[in-house]
């Protein structure tokens, strides 16, 4: 049994009216690779806060770290002993060098007062030179690339004797190739005996990476791992409690006229040589792993990215689709990804979010808006799609992700489209509500709209679509019709190197 | 050579060049070290005030009182010396801890009740030259000390032109000088500087990696107080007057003059070098069109236009930078 | 939501508490039809600045040109009066002439607020740097028009927009009411109105909605040019004059009275109904401590104290309601 590095007992944390935490156990070993995994609500972050010594853990609990007990351990505590977090965002000045990004903490921790720019440059070298990255130090952060920054923030945290590092979601806008040179470090900080804690809800990566994996649920810890032994569906029935119930979507039997045609769609630097058909009523599902041109591809027909070559025909008709404006008015829609910054203006209410794609047909005979006509409105989107709001008035934030993803929806049902994109429709979604969000879909396609469901969980487009297209490396690699293929030929498809 | 070009200090450099060479062909008497010596003088309170805005900027905030701030030091620094004596150490040192006193309440309001700067301040500046108008009742005050005068005539070293006037670099210049050294030192040399930048780039981030924010706005705000109160003093130096509306109305010109030499209102970018050439620029705007026999109403004309060339074409470079994103890897 | 319903209750409590402050320290000057009317005739300038501040403050961004656009319009529009009627040498009323000098006026206005509106959308210049260039050139442009001098001297027609009475109630709050009322109408009920708001909230949302975002910060910038512009005909109206520097103390004064009103700094949310009882009130301290015998300046030190002091309490109580909401 490998010796603990960290080790706590009986955490509980309680807010008002919130069990956060109840009695969880949680021990990491020395140099190990361990995953933490639980739904939003879970308690991830509040144990996280935690073991960094930012949140105090109710009376009862133990804590030792590397052989030492703490009775009040504190954020000083947990630095001094080596625990590091790099939070989502990465905490970087991105108007400031990568070598000074890299030294400051540690700069600040000696509690010097003034900078000497040799050791600033030398610290960075050191750290670099611990795992073997190579980016120049004298180049604003902001500068450069996501995957560089992650590398920076990991640089960062080993200017001081780190012995554990925890990460927050760190592979979320991560390339392929880009996770496993990430994973390549972490297993390069193992054999340095660092450990490594990894915050994450991808479950193929967590399983790919990991040794152990803790799983929480509903502030219990139900228990500890091996890698080895778990697989996506055991995971996803510890994580949620539910199996999850895919049921098998058939196309009914339309007129199976083709609404939308693609034919050698190109953009430079995005996608290239791109052709495909989609028929009313169908849903048509497009995977890859991120940085395969999916989401560009999205965008050209959105109008946000529009291509340089190629022809797009709706119902038989060429069409251009340079602007978002032209997109809508050709009865195209897309539920982007992003939901905070892309999806819904978070601060202002639920009603508000709800038309602003349709202000203009929500007017009375004087042009201005017809009060009535949109409470109508907002109700009806709101009964149907079953979104549950304390008001209409509320701002969207005060939502769950669920239920937000529903104003999404309704927002974008009210522009009666002909074609709806949804891109990552049940990212960052509870699983109960994932379901729900797509039973809306396959209610959608029932009425006779196009749609397109861009996604990298195989799982999801393969239950819920009757086709599927693979792309990578911005080509259409492979086609599939769902009825007549194992989900396994299509993970293998999507994973296979070029 | 290209990472000249991608700054912005050096399109403001080739501005100056080129306006001083269309100056000079105008009216040789520009290029001249009388007429430059004259103009550092004149300009040094703007450039004071500007190091202090500078500052603030950097650390992501933004200060439009400093000329109220300046006004209330300078006066007391005034009335003081007038009534009770001194010499020109106490002057500074009463502007001085007027300026930090006022500073402070400025930082105290932002940090702690959360009130955006540009608010907060705007009300200061009118809290500070309300209660100091009602104070003074406006009058002017001519009766300046002996010393007083005799200091802003002071040069560091003389030189003497055709007609046997003497000129020279002024004392106040180089207080300016000493102030844009030690600042200087100060962003660059102390972590009390990279902290500024910090805050500015990404507050957030600044609190997690263990900077004192706290302290980090008291010291910009009053460190500008600082600035507004020696430059109070300078004006007055300058002009051997206490006027007390002679400097409200300037803020603007003084954020115009920092943001021309490349500083950034979002915070977390500017230098002393962009500061320095935004207010030669601003004096050798002014100065060339007095010199051309401009009639002074269209100096206003011209500033206006070069704000806006100039933003607008750093906008311009800002935007095609972006436009060179990352593309997916095609085969 | 339940926010801004607060803050409506505070402004309506400090507006009755300003009132019944300088009831006690005037006397019954105070509430004669007399003072009333009075604050009515002042008021109105610094109302139709405060709604052209207020629009641009909505999508998140700041015009400082406002008093600038004001004088210019209003020199342009005094300009061709005085050029074509000279009350003084006996000329008659020329409609045409009046209807065309304020036209003119109006549309220079309109056109700089387009300039800052082609300036902050698609040159994509950050608000107060654009305006405070334009607000510099416009100052400019006036300096050279007038080469500083006061032009004086306007006919009655005009002079009755910011002095005259209509049943009793001044001209210029007429002119103001339906001016609020107006942009009330805009901001509450039009697609552009709620497109202002929710670019002020989250510009890439609005992209991604379909909304024309440059259009929608043109139109912004416009109105609140317009609005300067018609601030001019009554500042104009009521000093008899144009002059290039009139009103500079208005400019934080605005941005106070729609801070005051409810409006965020950082935009997306404000009302028009909140910046009326703000500038009541800000008219009433100034209307009332004038009275005593207050010196302008000190109402001003004091109108800024009022701000602070109103933005604490909103901020204690947004406090308050936090930790209320985690119980």
């Amino acid at each position: 049994m490998a010796e603990a590095f960290l080790s706590m007992k009986n955490i509980s944390k309680r807010y008002v009216g919130v069990q956060a935490l109840d009695s969880v156990d949680f021990e990491i070993s020395k140099g190990e690779i361990h995953c933490l995994v639980g739904e939003n609500g879970s308690g991830k972050s509040t144990l996280i806060k935690i073991i960094s010594g930012a949140v105090k853990p109710d009376d009862g609990s133990y804590i030792e770290v590397d052989g030492e007990h703490f009775y009040a351990y504190q954020a000083i505590d947990s630095i001094r002993k080596g625990i590091e977090v790099i939070y989502q965002d990465l905490s970087l000045f991105p108007n400031l060098t990568v070598a000074e990004n890299i030294s400051l903490s540690q700069i600040i921790g000696e509690g010097k007062r003034f900078i000497n720019w040799k050791d600033i440059q030398d610290i960075a070298q050191r750290a670099m030179a611990r795992i073997g990255v190579d980016i120049p130090l004298d180049v604003l952060v902001g500068d450069i690339s996501i995957a560089d920054q992650q590398l920076v923030a990991i640089c960062r945290a080993l200017t001081r004797d780190v012995r554990l590092v925890i990460m927050d979601e760190p592979t979320a806008s991560l390339t392929r190739k880009e996770v496993d040179a990430l994973f390549a470090v972490v297993k390069d900080l193992q054999s340095k005996g660092i450990a490594t804690l990894f915050v994450s809800h991808k479950l193929d990566e967590v399983l790919q990476i990991a040794e152990r994996v803790s799983i929480l649920r509903d502030g219990h810890m139900l228990g500890v791992f091996p890698a080895q032994d778990l697989d996506d569906e055991k995971l996803t029935l510890l994580m949620t409690g539910k199996k999850v119930e895919y049921t098998e979507y058939t196309l009914q039997e339309q007129d199976g006229e083709v609404l939308l045609e693609v034919r050698n769609l190109s953009k430079r630097g995005n996608f290239k040589d791109v052709s495909f058909e989609l028929h009313r009523g169908e849903i048509l599902g497009i995977t890859g792993l991120l940085g395969s041109g999916r989401t560009e591809l999205a965008l050209s027909l959105f109008g946000v990215n529009p291509a340089d070559s190629g022809e797009i025909l709706l119902q038989d008709r060429p069409v251009r689709i340079g602007s978002v404006q032209q997109a809508m008015r050709l009865g195209i829609g897309y539920v982007p990804e992003d939901r905070l910054m892309q999806g819904l203006v978070m601060e202002q209410s639920v009603g508000k979010n709800t038309v602003l794609t349709v202000l203009r047909k929500l007017l009375n005979g004087f042009g201005l808006i017809d009060r009535r006509q949109v409470r109508r409105s907002i109700n009806n989107w709101v009964e149907q799609l079953s979104i549950k709001i304390p008001s209409v008035d509320a701002p969207v934030q005060t939502l769950s992700g669920g239920n937000q993803q529903r104003v999404v929806l309704a927002k974008w049902i009210a522009t009666e489209p002909q074609v709806l994109i949804l891109d990552g429709p049940t990212v960052g979604i509870d699983v109960a509500a994932k379901r729900a969000i797509h039973d809306s879909i396959r209610d959608l396609a029932r009425q006779g709209i196009g749609i397109i469901v861009i996604s990298d969980e195989v799982p999801e487009v393969f239950h819920n679509c009757n086709r599927i297209i693979v792309m990578r490396k911005g080509r259409f690699v492979a086609e599939f019709d769902v009825a007549q293929v194992a989900e396994d030929e299509i993970q293998t498809c999507v994973y296979a190197a070029g | 050579m290209k990472k000249l070009l991608a700054r912005h200090e050096t399109y403001v450099l080739l501005a100056i060049i080129l306006f001083s060479a269309i100056i000079t062909s105008v009216n040789p008497s520009f290029l001249t070290l009388e007429n430059l010596f004259d103009l550092l003088r004149s300009y040094s309170m703007m450039g004071i005030f500007a190091v202090g805005v500078l500052i603030v900027l950097i650390s992501g905030g933004i200060d439009i009182s400093f000329t109220a701030v300046a006004t209330v030091a300078a006066y007391a620094m005034t009335v003081i010396s007038i009534n009770y004596g001194g010499n020109m150490l106490t002057a500074f040192l009463i502007a001085s801890v007027i300026g930090i006193a006022l500073g402070l309440i400025n930082a105290v309001v932002i940090y702690f009740f959360n009130i955006p700067s540009i608010i907060t301040t705007i009300a200061t500046l009118n809290v500070y030259y309300g209660l100091l108008t009602v104070v003074s009742g406006g009058k002017w005050i001519y009766a300046l000390p002996d010393w007083f005068r005799s200091f802003s005539d002071i040069k560091v070293f003389t030189l003497s032109s055709g007609e046997g006037v003497g000129y020279g670099l002024s004392l106040v210049t180089v207080i300016w000088f000493v102030i844009v050294a030690l600042a200087w030192v100060l962003l660059r040399y102390t972590l009390l500087g990279r902290g500024l930048y910090a805050m500015g780039g990404n507050v957030a981030s600044a609190r997690r990696a263990g900077f004192n924010l706290f302290f980090l706005h008291v010291f910009v705000y009053c460190f500008m107080g600082l600035m507004a109160g020696i430059g109070g003093v300078v004006q007055v130096l300058l002009v051997q007057t206490m006027a007390p509306n002679s400097m409200v109305g300037k803020e603007l010109d003084v954020i115009a003059a920092v943001v021309l030499g490349g500083a950034s209102l979002a915070g977390g970018t500017g230098t002393l070098f962009g500061t320095l050439l935004g207010v030669a620029l601003i004096a050798i705007l002014s100065n060339g069109l007095t010199l051309m026999r401009v009639p002074s109403f269209w100096y206003n004309v011209f500033i206006g236009l070069v704000i806006i060339v100039s933003v607008g074409f750093s906008a311009y470079r800002r935007k095609s930078k972006e436009r060179r994103a990352i593309a997916v890897e095609v085969e | 939501m339940y926010r801004r319903h607060s803050e409506t209750v505070i402004l309506i409590l400090a507006m009755v508490g300003a009132f019944l402050l300088m009831w006690i320290l005037n006397g019954t000057h105070f509430v004669q039809i007399d003072n009333f009317q009075s604050m009515a005739f002042q008021l109105p300038e610094l109302g139709l600045l405060s709604l052209a501040m207020m629009v641009t403050m909505l999508t998140g961004g700041i015009n400082l040109s406002i008093i600038a656009s004001a004088n210019l319009s209003g020199i342009i529009t005094a300009m061709i009066l005085t050029y074509y009627m000279n009350p003084e040498a006996g000329g008659g009323v020329s409609w045409g002439v009046i209807v065309l000098a304020i036209c003119a006026g109006l549309l220079v206005s309109a056109l700089i607020g387009l300039l800052n509106g082609f300036l902050v959308a698609t040159v994509d210049i950050s608000p107060i740097l654009a305006t405070l260039g334009t607000m510099i050139l416009v100052n400019g442009l006036a300096i050279v028009l007038t080469k500083g001098y006061v032009i004086s001297g306007l006919p009655d027609p005009v002079r009755f927009v910011g002095n005259g009475l209509v049943l009793g109630i001044p001209m210029p709050m007429i002119v103001f009411i339906a001016c609020a009322a107006l942009m009330a109408l805009i901001l509450n009920r039009t697609p552009t109105g709620v497109n202002i708001h929710m670019l002020g909230s989250n510009p890439t949302a609005c992209f991604f909605a379909g909304v024309n975002n440059p259009a929608v910060l043109i139109k912004t910038y416009l109105l609140s040019g317009v609005y300067a512009g018609i601030a001019a005909i009554v500042m104009i109206s009521r000093f008899n004059s144009a002059k290039a520097d009139y009103g500079e103390s208005y400019l934080l004064m605005t941005v106070l009275a729609s801070v005051l009103g409810g409006t965020s700094a950082s935009g997306g949310f404000g009302r028009v109904s909140g910046l009326v009882i703000a500038l009541i009130i800000l008219q009433m301290v100034s209307s009332g401590l004038n009275l005593i015998g207050v010196s302008n300046f000190l109402t001003i030190a004091i109108w800024g104290m009022i701000i602070i002091l109103v933005m604490v309490v909103n901020y204690l109580t947004d406090q308050y309601q936090r930790r209320r909401q985690t119980t």
